[in-house]
């Protein structure tokens, strides 16, 4: 079946919705109220790194080092030194005093300088390796005058993969959604921002709730549910120019969008035929094909990387457990047997393991199933934690949790060992979805 | 959960008022459609209710003053105090939205209690005696798990709600239904009263 090019809007919503929604698409300029990092937990076998303030970093209007050096820190891979604690601050590797860092146990220095090339402004540094006294990387790069954040992260990068053999994700963003009021008067927002929480931008606010927003793969478009009808909606927008479509204008639940790792395909949770039940849109033509056919709820989808299994959360058993639908075979398995509240599975980027919101007895944490062993380990130690996000480097975690009665992000290793919070000024911030990587670059 | 009666005096008195005059021909109607509902499976637990669930079952939806003025009946304080007692109260309330529009659920349950039932059947009174109405039904959830989930929690509330008004003779026609899931809470608060605030079923003309 086919849903018509030209979506029939009732009069009725549409005019309150011209009225209640205010579409703010795109506001270019950061705001005030970036969500700002608290480090919650370090990892005990982070790396011992020391990342020296770079020279004529004042002149380029920020400080590159400690953009890098908070980057590294947050991984939970590094553990830098002290700007205090540094005898020296050399900017090239010619300057370096090995033997005063091996003093400080530090195994790897970053040290960088300001320069002019035929771009403009640029920052050379270099990445040495303590222990060896030699250098691992050395690198310019330009910098755009109003990129230096940028700029940073991507130095981020290139530290974090020399050392740890992983691409970095610093360069990435993450989108989230944003909640102030209560009953009838809730101003809601969805926001995309770096990674660290800077240079946040508004995609949309609207005083009707808006949830699930998914990236698509190539990183430049986000779909999400918006009521701004008064009723669920998926939309599709295009993150750098505000442009959007609505989706889907199906009776019932229209949610839970993801994107196909190729993107041509959107699987999403409808309940046109009576409950939620998994289908799939072929994004070219809207036909859609129904997954599951039972009287269970059946929702939150979730893609395998390779494209040919989708995990979901049903309650065909009785409670929320999740399962793995093969499109391959049209059958679905269940996944899931640890408690009795298992639900909105994630797979990692290398399809091992499954993340999750977990009920234990504690309260909704967030966990990683071993898809081979079947092993369920909860990773956040709160009670209200929900929405686990993935880096696309399948390192940290992004989860919504309650911090004084607030919802704030907080993110977590992979590994559990290494934590921290992105609180906002003021109201909810919750459903954090961590982009892909950068298309652009590699 | 157990709702605390100050959220229900106003409502509660007009209503509990009505029912306690003898049971007229409509109302005998209404017990025999609840039987009906009953033994159609609808959620319902059955068992009648006297005055005393009917006082329960408001717990009204906080917003009284404001039932009252969007749905230009004037003053529904008035009408609590007047109306207890007068013979042609159910005629009129008839040709006015209920004054409680708000139900309440259970943990992880789609089930109407008792003590709603009456309140489910004041609006299918009201839908059935005006033709042109039309009802929204909001299903809620609090809080707790995930968000998706939730709305088919929501969505369940909300169904179950217009199965029973469907038995109970309102067209499908006139009746919608959106879930809200956790999204719109009706109080702040991650305790049992709050999350038990939460979890209704809204009927929005």
């Amino acid at each position: 079946m086919k849903m018509p090019e030209n979506l029939p809007l009732r009069s009725a919503y549409l005019a309150h919705a011209a009225v209640a929604l205010a579409l703010v698409l795109f506001a270019s300029m950061a705001r005030a109220d970036d969500l700002t990092i608290e480090i919650t937990r370090g990892s005990d076998s982070a790396t011992p790194i020391g990342v020296v303030p770079f020279q004529g970093s004042d002149s380029l209007s920020g400080d590159v080092a400690r953009i890098v050096q908070d980057d590294l820190a947050r991984s939970g891979y590094f553990d830098p030194l002290a700007r205090d604690a540094m005898f020296a601050r050399p900017h090239s590797a010619d300057d370096v005093a090995f033997g005063d860092w091996r003093s400080l146990d530090v195994r790897y220095l970053l040290v960088g300088r300001r320069e002019q090339n035929a771009d403009g402004n640029a920052i050379r540094y270099d990445l040495l390796d303590v222990s060896g006294g030699r250098p691992i990387l050395q690198e310019s790069i330009t910098v755009g005058s109003d990129h230096l954040r940028g700029a940073a992260h991507r130095i981020s990068d290139a530290v974090f993969e020399a050392i740890t053999d992983i691409r970095g994700a610093f360069s990435t963003r993450i989108a989230y959604v944003t909640a102030q009021g209560v009953g009838d008067n809730i101003d809601y927002g969805l926001y995309v921002a770096d990674a660290d929480g800077h240079n946040s931008q508004s995609v949309l606010t609207s005083n009707e709730p808006i949830l699930s927003p998914a990236w698509s793969p190539d990183g430049k478009k986000l779909a999400y549910v918006s009521f701004e009808n008064e009723r669920p909606s998926i939309y599709v927008q295009q993150v750098s120019s505000g442009e959007r479509i609505r989706l889907t204008d199906f009776d019932g639940i229209n949610g839970a969008p993801a994107w196909s790792p190729d993107g041509r395909r959107m699987a999403m949770s409808l309940s046109r035929d009576g409950q939620p039940e998994i289908y799939l849109m072929n994004l070219a033509d809207r036909e859609i094909q129904r997954l599951t056919h039972n009287a269970s709820i059946d929702t939150e989808p979730s893609w395998a990387p390779d494209g040919r299994s989708l995990v979901f959360t049903s309650d065909r058993s009785g409670g929320p457990q999740l399962y793995r639908y093969s499109l391959d075979s049209g059958q679905a398995e269940r996944l899931t047997f640890t408690g009795q509240y298992n639900a909105r599975g994630r797979i990692g980027p290398y399809s091992e393991q499954v993340f999750m919101v977990h009920r234990s007895k504690q309260g909704y944490q967030v966990a990683r199933q071993d898809l081979e062993s079947g092993r369920l380990v909860v990773l956040s130690d709160s009670t209200q934690d929900e929405s686990p996000s993935i880096a696309p480097n399948g390192t940290m975690l992004l989860f919504a949790t309650q911090q004084g009665g607030k919802g704030v992000l907080s993110a977590v290793s992979v590994d559990g060992r290494a934590s921290f919070r992105l609180p906002a000024a003021s109201g909810d911030v919750r459903e954090p979805a961590w982009s892909p990587f950068p298309s652009s670059g590699r | 959960m157990s709702l605390p009666n100050r959220f229900s005096s106003i409502a509660a008195s007009s209503i509990a008022g009505r029912q306690r005059t003898p049971l007229k021909p409509l109302a005998r109607f209404f017990v025999l459609a609840l039987a009906v509902a009953v033994t159609a499976g609808c959620s319902s637990t059955g068992g009648t209710q006297g005055g005393e669930s009917y006082g329960d079952a408001t717990g009204s939806n906080g917003t009284r003053g404001n039932g009252a003025s969007t749905s230009g009946t004037g003053s529904g304080g008035q009408y609590g105090t007047d109306g207890a007692g007068r013979s042609d109260v159910g005629q009129q309330a008839d040709s006015r939205i209920p004054e409680v529009r708000t139900i309440y659920f259970a943990f992880d349950r789609d089930t109407i209690k008792d003590e709603y039932e009456s309140v489910v059947m004041a609006h299918a009174r009201y839908l059935r005696t005006n033709d042109d109405a039309h009802v929204v039904l909001k299903g809620h959830t609090d809080e707790r798990g995930t968000r998706e989930y939730n709305l088919a929690l929501g969505e369940r509330r909300a169904n179950a709600v217009k199965r029973f008004l469907r038995v109970q003779g309102v067209s499908s026609s006139r009746m919608s239904v959106v879930s809200y899931g956790e999204e719109r809470p009706a109080v702040r608060g991650n305790d049992d009263q709050a999350r038990g605030r939460n979890r209704r079923v809204q009927f929005s003309y």
